[in-house]
Parts: C-alpha cells; structure tokens; sequence
C-alpha cells in the first residue's frame, strides 16, 4: 500500500493550462473519489498520477517515491479505463494474465493469481470468452480482476461506472465497496456522479476548473459545504440556493420577507441561503416561511419532488416523504429552520454561523 | 407480373446503359475469350477448337511460360510485402500527431496517384539507366551501379522498388485501421508493461489483422495483374532476358504481337485461375489470423 502525494501540480496543453496547481495527500488505504463536472481535470489528474499523461509542473509522489519520470509500469499501480480498455482479441485469461506475463512473472504464479482474481470476481466461467461475449458489468468485472491480478500499491479507477444501467452500477458500486474493504488499497477514483463519491469514499475531492474546491468526508462536504459550488454539486437533487440581502439590521430572502436574524454578525455578510430539498417544512412552523405555487409534482415511490414557484418568482425543489396529498396548481406554505439552513457571502463562500 | 413489371420497369430503363456496357464489354468478352482459350485463332482465319492443347502445350513444351509464372510470383511475393510494410511504416509515423499531417498525407499520396502511370513508368526507366540519377548518386561514394534495368540479375527488384514506391493507397487504409485502435489499449498496455515491440505485435498487429489481410488481397491480385511498367521498362517483351516477362506480358505478346489470341486467351485464364486460387488461400488462411470485432458471421 502506498498514498500518493500531489505537490503544487500543473497539467498544460500547448499555452492552454487545465490544472492549476493542485496540492493533495492522500493517505494510504483511503478511498479517495475525485468528483467534479465534465472539463473540470479530474480525468487528467489521474493519468498524470498513473503516468500515462506527463505533470507540466510540480511533483507526484507515490509512497516515498517521486514518480514524474517513472514510467506507468514502473509505478506499481493499476488502472480500470471508463471504456474498459480490455484487449479484445484476447481471452478473459489472457487479459488478466497480459500485464503479468509481460512483467515475465512465473506461470505458475500467473496462472494464481489469475485464479484468485476470477474467484474473488465471481468470472471463472468467462475465462474463454472474449470481451465482445461478455455484458457490460462482466466486462467491468474483467477490467476490475486485470487490475487486481497485478496486486498493486494503488489503484486508480477512471469512471468504471459510467457506461453501466443505472441497475448494474449500483451493483457495482456495492461490489467496489466490498473490494475496497477485502484489499485495504489505496483506490482513488474518478466520477462526475456525486452519489457514486458520496456512496464510497472515505474522502472526497471536489473539483472545479482545474482547481480543488473543497476536500472531506462525504458528511462534511454534505453539511458543511465551504462554497456555493460544492454546495450545489455534492447533494441530489441539489441545494436550492436563494438570494438573500441585509439591510439596515433586517436580513431579507425574497418570498420569505424581512426578519432579524439572531443578531449574529456574519449575518450582515450573508449574500446567499442554502436550503437542500428535504430540509424545507411544508407548513409555516419554521423560523421564516412562503407561500407558493405548485408546478409539478414528481412521485417516486418511497418519496416525491415538489417543484413550487415562489411568490418572489424564485423556483425551489422540496423533498417530502410519504404520499403526496399536492397536486400541480395548489398553494403550498413552505418555511426554513435556520439551523437547517447554509449561509453564503458575496463571493459565494460558507459562513460559519 | 404485369403489376411488378410496371413499378420496376424505369429501374430498368436507368439500368439499361449500364446493362448493356456490362454485358457487351465485360461478360461477353470474358465468355468469348473463354471460348477462345479451347482454339487457334489468329484474328484472320475463323477460330479452330482444339480442346485442352492450348493449356496441354503451356504446362509442358512453353518454357517462356514457365519463365513468366516464376518472374510474376517473384514479383507477388516480394512486391506485395515490401509495399506493405513499408506502407505500414509510414502510417504508422504519420499515426503520430504530427503537425501539417494533411499536408504529408497528401504528398505521400502522390506517387501512388502517379505511379501507375506510363509517364512515371518512363521516368523511372530514365532514373535507373545507367548514367541516370540513381547511378550518378552512387557513383558521388563511389560505387559503380549496375545496368538496372538491362541486367536480368536488377531488372525486376526496380520494379519491385517502382512498386513499393507506389504505398500511398495501402497506406491510407492502414492509417485508418490505426486510427481505429482505441487509445486507451495502449495507455492500459503501458501500465502492463507492454513494451513499446509488445504493443506492435499483441495489440497493433491483431487490431490491423482486418485491414492487413484487406491489404494482402488487394495487392496481390493488383501484383498479378502487374502490366504497364513492365511493359515500359522491358520495351515490351520481357527483356532482358525474359527477366520482366510477367504473365500478362507473355500474353499481350502472344496476342497482340504474334496474333495467337487463343493462346493468349488460355493464358489470361491461367492467371485468373491462379489469382482465384491465391485470394481463396487469402480467404481461408485468414481464419486463422485476422481477428474481427464483430465476430465471424
């Protein structure tokens, strides 16, 4: 096992600069998701820590080592690719066994490990097949064992999840989940599905634009968002985030009207309110509420989406549970406890109050 | 029928040129020819059948025939791979993302578009003459060239040379089949620790076995057919020596210059039957080792 350390990374095309300067240590044996939207590096980060795309500036280091000039193989990692990448002329076997056999392993010891991978991953009757005969969560399974096989410090999953049906992806993801506990290994993993990030990691890495916006655990990030970005990102359906003003000692959110808030002093800064779907009231018996109309009503068994249109004209998402007495059309009074709710400044940044 | 007739009769009607070229200048000459291949006939006199003596006379008392299979499956077998992996070669160099890509595609397009003309045919006679330029640049390290095209021992490896000269098209469809190889088999290969000849032998070469085996055919049955340059370069009659008397130019020979049409006619048979044997052997082998995608049908 080995954590991985990024120090002041850069990543360029050409004059086109995508990562700007990325710190982050990863400790061993965590499970650290890189989650962000489309474009925003997470991809690429992880190339340039498997070695397969080169660091513009900064140094990597895996364990002790400094790896920028390591080759790939050399780094003692494995790598599962979004597309699954497995040799398609190949039989499962082969894959498994094409990465040992190049690093001029013993049969024998091949021929183990790539047992002890088929079984873990439930594969064994595959073995023949070639990847064009195999599902999509066989393929993925195959792709997980190749990586397995090769019994790495770390390893690195670039969106496995993706090109699965939703389905087949929770049951990935709940396998993954079971790997990561049996092998104890470093995994860093990337998605753009912020439920995948919350549902496995032990730290979460939110990335913007080449920049990281905010590291933590799944909880944290959750109840303590440190901006507006994180805060609409990390949560589904996401956050509902409401202008606010102070004026004049009255601190105001359009549709909920002027009220004094508590007289603490970050209030004055407060620019932004952020309340997520299910911690809205439906009722008037929150600290400060509004009245609304209902535009659609989504019912999804265990629990149903509100969409209400506030008098102010700001739209909102509420979360309910239980069955749904609102139909579109009616009026609805909704209201906020503050202790529920997240406060932002101008910049958009967490106000701690 | 009457109904059927009426609703395909103008696919018909715009078919019809096309029909009757096919018919009047392909199928007809073809079957003619067939027929010819079994007389003598010397384009003066009515065709004479004289059964299988035509191909009872080539396999065993035609010595000049037997010569010309050997200098044709020389050039197959030698023209056919050196194209080839010399056209791979430059693919796979212009595979790698350099800048003005189009621009070298385009000239290294160009010999191909000119190669098979006559016009380049003569050029190349005038490189490889013995005080041309080819001789001359040997000459400046002080070599002393050979007569290239004059000497029985040169004259068929320059136009082995002429041939793969000729890569552009081949070429071209590697440079496809290499941009269809997903990248990330390579970048999974590299952390495998594929070194950089494993990935061309386990990965490439597999990939391209569609595209490889596409190439195979085609330019064997294109060697096979062999006639313009070889027919420029030897002045028309093999020489010297017979050394570029391929089939096609044994036949034109008989046909045209010694007015033996049904000879002649038996031998384009002859090499119609052996392109079709070899494009068999081209098909069948590649059960073996061309891998596709989809599977086998």
């Amino acid at each position: 096992m080995a954590g991985v350390t990024l120090q002041n990374i850069y990543k360029r095309f050409g004059s086109h600069e995508v990562i700007h300067g990325i710190d982050l240590t990863i400790d061993d044996g965590e499970f650290v998701v890189l989650v962000g939207p489309s474009g925003c590096g997470k991809s690429t980060i992880l190339r340039m820590i498997a070695g397969i795309s080169e660091v513009s500036d900064g140094v990597i280091m895996i364990g002790e080592r400094i790896v920028n000039d390591i080759p790939a193989f050399q780094r003692n990692l494995s790598m599962v690719f979004q597309s699954y990448a497995l040799y398609p002329h190949m039989s499962v076997k082969k894959n498994l066994a094409f990465g040992l056999t190049n690093l001029k392993m013993p049969k024998r010891e091949i021929d183990k490990r790539v047992r002890e991978a088929a079984e873990i991953l439930q594969i064994n009757e595959l073995m023949d097949r070639k990847p064009r005969q195999l599902s999509g969560g066989q393929k993925q399974r195959v792709a997980i064992g190749r990586a397995i096989v090769r019994e790495p410090e770390l390893f690195l999953f670039d969106e496995p999840l993706s090109n699965l049906d939703a389905e087949l992806r929770v049951q990935m993801r709940v396998e993954l989940a079971g790997l990561y506990k049996r092998l104890g290994t470093t995994m860093i993993y990337v998605t753009h599905d912020q439920t995948e990030a919350m549902t496995m990691a032990t730290r979460i890495v939110v990335l913007n634009n080449g920049r990281i916006e905010q590291t933590g655990t799944p909880y944290e990030l959750y109840n303590s968002p440190e901006n507006l970005f994180v805060a609409g990102f990390i949560g589904s359906p996401k956050m509902n985030i409401l202008k606010s003003a102070y004026d004049d000692g009255k601190f105001s959110v359009p549709g909920f009207g002027n009220f004094k808030h508590r007289g603490d002093a970050a209030s004055n800064k407060t620019a932004f309110i952020g309340v997520r779907p299910e911690q809205f009231i439906i009722g008037k018996n929150g600290d400060i509420s509004a009245q609304g109309i209902i535009e659609l009503v989504e019912y999804l068994g265990s629990e149903f989406y509100i969409y209400v249109r506030l008098d102010s004209g700001d739209s909102i998402l509420v979360r309910a549970h239980g069955q749904s007495q609102f139909k579109s059309g009616d009026n609805i009074d909704l209201s906020i406890e503050f202790k529920n709710a997240h406060f932002f400044d101008k910049d958009g940044l967490w106000i701690d109050i | 029928m009457l109904s059927a007739c009426r609703r395909n009769g103008p696919g018909y009607i715009f078919l019809t040129p096309w029909l009757i070229g096919f018919l009047c200048l392909t199928i007809g000459p073809i079957l003619i020819s067939l027929y010819l291949a079994f007389t003598r006939y010397d384009i003066v006199n009515p065709p004479q059948w004289v059964g299988l003596e035509n191909f009872f006379y080539m396999f065993t008392m035609d010595e000049r025939f037997l010569k010309a299979i050997r200098v044709t499956f020389t050039y197959v077998f030698l023209s056919v791979p050196c194209k080839l992996v010399f056209a791979l070669l430059v693919a796979m160099i212009l595979d790698k993302g350099i800048r003005a890509i189009g621009l070298y595609r385009s000239l290294f397009y160009l010999p191909s578009i000119l190669g098979g003309s006559i016009a380049v045919a003569i050029l190349w006679k005038q490189l490889f003459a013995f005080n041309g330029v080819i001789n001359t640049l040997l000459s400046l390290i002080g070599i002393t060239g050979p007569y290239w095209l004059n000497d029985p021992d040169y004259a068929l490896y320059t136009l082995v040379v002429l041939s793969m000269w000729q890569f552009g098209s081949p070429m071209l469809i590697f440079l496809a089949g290499l941009r269809a190889i997903p990248k990330e088999l390579y970048e999974a290969a590299e952390i495998d620790a594929a070194s950089k000849p494993r990935q061309f032998f386990s990965i490439t070469l597999p990939l391209l076995s569609p595209v490889i085996f596409f190439n195979v055919t085609l330019q064997m049955i294109e060697a096979f057919k062999a006639f313009s340059s070889a027919f420029i370069i030897s002045r028309g009659d093999g020489a010297p020596m017979d050394s570029l008397l391929f089939v096609t130019v044994y036949l034109y020979n008989e046909a045209f210059a010694y007015l033996r049409m049904g000879y002649a006619s038996a031998l384009a048979w002859v090499l119609f039957i052996i392109i079709a044997i070899f494009t068999a052997i081209a098909f069948i082998s590649s059960r073996y080792w061309v891998y596709y995608e989809g599977g086998r049908s």
